[in-house]
């Protein structure tokens, strides 16, 4: 198909700049830089040094992993609650291959990805062809895999993980920050060009908003639902994979606590940059935000109970203002 | 305006029974802003008791704006004022309170619940506010059977509103709207506003509705309708006002105001309506052949459409005529038959929309933000996405040379305001359905299946939707428009056929593609005594053998 030729030769006019919705695309990172600000002036002494930064922009990259792998089928209008326990299990994996039964590392990395494709593979296979809504197959296959990782941990930690991997993740330091943070951005990017700028992305977003319009305008709707719910399971093990060497070992549970913070990441970032859309860089700013809040919380002394305050609050609020972005662009003259 | 004066009888501004009579609805000053637009710019509505009052003008005209401004759902600019029976009513209107002042709704949507029953569905109201812990329902149901009997319908009170037809559907709403007015008020009273309810209906539902209409008139209420059919608006109602770029362009005597007089209060202007030559060459070769489409309501349909050809496909409502397009696009699932284009035949069963468009057939769906476009998405996105594959360079998808492309195509089909980045549900159907069309022709289709183009289209705008249409035929795209408005396949048709329970019972051409012709016709295949005779036919047979 070509798109004809049209001879009307006149300059189109570019977005105007409207002050209004750029204030609402950059609220978020306003109030991170406040929140930060606020910090930096209560805690100069522990919140306000590079230690402390550095340290959270670099532990929490496994949240911005997760974070993107969310927003890939909610794009597509599918909910993916099995993506915790995808990486819970990939680095458990990671661990059990590489600690337990010497595999090598990079053979070990790449078993995790499978498992995380497979996971996909059986999520993709339940929603499509019994035509089961993703919400009920993911938490189904989520606890499953729940249940798988206990069973080949027999629910105990397990470290020992090659040391390369601790030193490819955390280990290392570009500019006092961890490697781990410069991969998420990397990811953020990638996801960033596909959702905007490839054919790829514009059938992602039509088939989340519209699956009768996708189907009727020729896009092959169950094919792209299936590759959102194989990229998501992938970036989770990625993810798991990028945890299991930011502490150097692999214990059962602690990997299904990331679900809701993620949650609230993907749901308060389509709030910014992009108002109203699941985007990569409203995530990042969404979870640097809640962490930035969360660490500074903690360090201010108050018990951890307000961690899960805070993402529960995030998560609630974030779609409260999401909904209200859509309101005030469903509004129509006439 | 020369000739009859449709002003006339206005004298004194409104016609009463009697002297002094108030009138039911009386809004004026009625004015609203939407950010820097003003959509409603002092608009003046009189309605009498009794009177049956028809409200025209455009999309965008700001009638719905009006509507909804009296429903309460906007707060309208200081310095209105609402009347209802000569006392004053506070507006904004306060939620429900429409409702208190005996003023009640009907919206296209109509409000029902399809999964309920009619009996459900007439409470739902009731149910909605009362504090009630027994529902009576052998009482509701006699009670509802009776109001049923009283308005002439033969509808069961148990059935699911899923499993009635669209004009059964209509009737059931209007009527518990009007029920809804009669216990809320005093005798004689209430008004009752039907916004578009019959765009979906095919002609003997209308029929029904405007007997519907009668009785309640009857009773004394009063009935604001808004609607596009100029036609019908002159059949039903004794006066109707007509709004244009949110002014108010006139208030007419609907039976001294003729057909013209109505389009260019509505248009501002003359409006030369489209009329395509209805000829088309001899020499034009056949570009898809069409054999055996079987689905769920069609059966066996074969046909031919040539180079070029605008072929019109119509019927009653349930014939078939529109399921013969989606079967061939693959947007609904056939059983049989074949398509033959572009030297390749295609079998209907196992199509699909992806099939289609590899073999240069578009199809365009009635439903318009619900299967044709994204309303949340913008203009720009929504338009390029068939052949978003063209924009791309080096760094992936080109967004300044879309934005471009898309203006420059808005331009051309004169898309109203011209902005690609803004949302498509932002746009009239009429614009948004102009967005829709330039979506597929850019691809220059070999055929190109239109479902219902115009529907809820103004005057206006449909001239330019048909002119489009013609263009592309013009330079050798077959045209299939399937619809239930025969004036407009009047307008661009070369050639139509007319379906009656699934198969093709007649074929128009040239000449013969007149709008009485076609709704004849239409008609005549389901007419009582052509069953009839059928019928008898088939005993006749039935006897022979015996």
């Amino acid at each position: 198909m070509t798109a004809e030729n049209t001879d009307v030769q006149m300059a189109a006019p570019r977005r105007t700049i409207n002050w209004a919705q750029i204030g609402e695309s950059y609220a978020l990172v306003a109030a991170l830089v406040i929140l930060f600000a606020i910090f930096a002036m209560i805690l100069p002494n522990t919140f306000f040094t590079w230690a402390n930064v550095s340290t959270m922009l670099g532990s929490q990259s496994v949240l911005v992993f997760l974070t993107l792998a969310l927003i890939i089928p909610l794009t597509s209008g599918d909910f993916d609650l099995s993506v915790a326990a995808i990486l819970t299990i990939s680095a458990m994996t990671v661990a059990v291959l590489n600690a337990r039964l010497g595999v090598a590392l990079p053979i070990a990395i790449l078993g995790a990805l499978c498992v995380g494709l497979i996971a996909g593979a059986v999520n993709a296979f339940f929603i499509l062809f019994f035509r089961i809504p993703s919400l009920i197959v993911t938490l189904g296959i989520g606890t499953f895999l729940n249940g798988l990782t206990l069973w080949m941990s027999k629910s105990a930690t397990i470290g020992g993980i090659d040391f390369a991997l601790v030193k490819l993740v955390v280990g290392t330091r570009l500019f006092g920050i961890p490697l781990a943070f410069y991969y998420a951005i990397v990811m953020a990017a990638v996801i960033w060009y596909v959702f905007g700028f490839t054919s790829a992305g514009r059938r992602l977003l039509f088939v989340g908003r519209g699956r009768e319009v996708a189907r009727l305008s020729g896009i092959q709707v169950d094919r792209v639902r299936a590759t959102s719910l194989l990229a998501s399971a992938f970036i989770a093990a990625l993810a798991g994979v990028i945890y299991s060497g930011t502490i150097g070992a692999a214990d059962p549970n602690s990997g299904n606590t990331f679900l809701l913070p993620a949650f609230a990441a993907a749901f308060l970032g389509a709030t910014a940059i992009t108002p109203g859309r699941f985007n990569p860089v409203g995530s990042v700013v969404a979870v640097y935000f809640i962490v930035i809040g969360i660490t500074g919380l903690t360090m201010l002394g108050i018990q951890s109970f307000v961690q899960n305050l805070f993402y529960g609050g995030a998560l609630v609020l974030a779609v409260a203002l999401s909904q209200l972005v859509r309101k005030r662009e469903e509004q129509t003259v006439g | 305006m020369a000739k009859p004066d449709p002003f006339a009888g206005l004298k004194d501004g409104l016609p009463r029974r009697s002297p002094g009579e108030a009138p039911a609805l009386f809004a004026r000053h009625m004015s609203k802003i939407f950010g820097t637009t003003k959509v409603l710019d002092d608009v003046q509505l009189a309605v009498m008791p009794g009177e049956v009052h028809g409200l025209l003008g455009a999309n965008g005209s700001g009638k719905s704006t009006l509507i909804k401004t009296i429903a309460g759902l906007h707060a309208p600019e200081p310095g209105a004022e609402l009347i209802l029976y000569g006392k004053g009513a506070p507006l904004p209107m306060p939620p429900g309170g429409a409702r208190r002042n005996g003023i009640s709704f009907v919206h296209q949507h109509l409000a029902l619940m399809p999964s309920l029953t009619v009996l459900e569905n007439m409470l739902l109201n009731d149910l909605a506010v009362a504090q009630n812990w027994n529902i009576q329902w052998s009482k509701a149901r006699a009670q509802v059977a009776e109001t049923f009997e009283r308005f002439d319908l033969s509808i069961d009170p148990m059935a699911r509103v899923a499993d009635l037809s669209q004009a059964d559907r209509a009737l059931i709403a209007i009527t518990r709207a009007f029920e809804e007015v009669r216990t809320q008020s005093e005798d004689g009273r209430g008004i009752l506003i039907l916004d578009e309810p019959t765009p979906f209906l095919p002609k003997s539902g209308v029929d029904q509705l405007f007997s519907l209409i009668r009785s309640v008139k009857a009773d004394g209420a009063s009935v604001i309708l808004v609607a596009h059919d100029i036609d019908e608006i002159r059949e039903i109602t004794d006066r109707a006002t007509i709004l244009r770029d949110g002014k108010l362009a006139g208030t007419v005597v609907s039976a001294e105001a003729s057909h013209e007089d109505f389009i260019e209060l509505i248009v501002g202007e003359k409006v030369t309506m489209f009329q395509g030559n209805r000829v088309l060459g001899k020499d034009k070769p056949v570009s898809a052949t069409v054999t055996g489409v079987t689905c769920d309501a069609a059966h066996d349909v074969s046909f031919e459409v040539r180079e070029g050809e605008i072929l019109g496909l119509t019927g009653l409502i349930g014939s078939g005529f529109d399921r013969v397009p989606e079967a061939i696009y693959g947007a609904a699932k056939a059983e049989g038959g074949s398509v033959e284009i572009g030297g390749k035949t295609l079998p209907l069963k196992g199509m699909a929309p992806h099939i289609a468009m590899d073999n240069s057939i578009a199809f365009l769906p009635a439903d318009r933000l619900g299967k044709a476009g994204v309303g949340s998405l913008t203009i720009a996105e929504n338009m390029a996405l068939p052949v978003m594959g063209d924009f791309r360079n080096w760094l992936g998808i080109d967004w300044g040379r879309i934005n471009e492309h898309v203006f420059a195509l808005g331009k051309k089909y004169d898309i109203r305001p011209n902005r690609p980045y803004q949302p498509l549900s932002s746009l009239s159907g009429g614009n948004a359905q102009k967005v829709l069309m330039a979506k597929w022709l850019q691809t220059g289709p070999k055929l190109l299946m239109l479902d219902e183009p115009t529907q809820g289209v103004d005057v206006g705008a449909r001239q330019k939707l048909f002119s489009a249409i013609d263009e592309a035929a013009g330079k050798g795209t077959s045209v299939i428009v399937a619809s239930t408005d025969a004036e407009q396949l009047a307008q661009i048709c070369h050639r139509v056929l007319v379906f009656s329970k699934g198969r093709i019972v007649t074929e128009l051409v040239g000449g013969e593609i007149t709008k009485d012709r076609i709704s004849e016709e239409t008609l005549k295949q389901h007419g009582p005594a052509e069953a009839q005779a059928d019928d008898e036919t088939q005993h006749a047979k039935a006897q022979e053998v015996a």
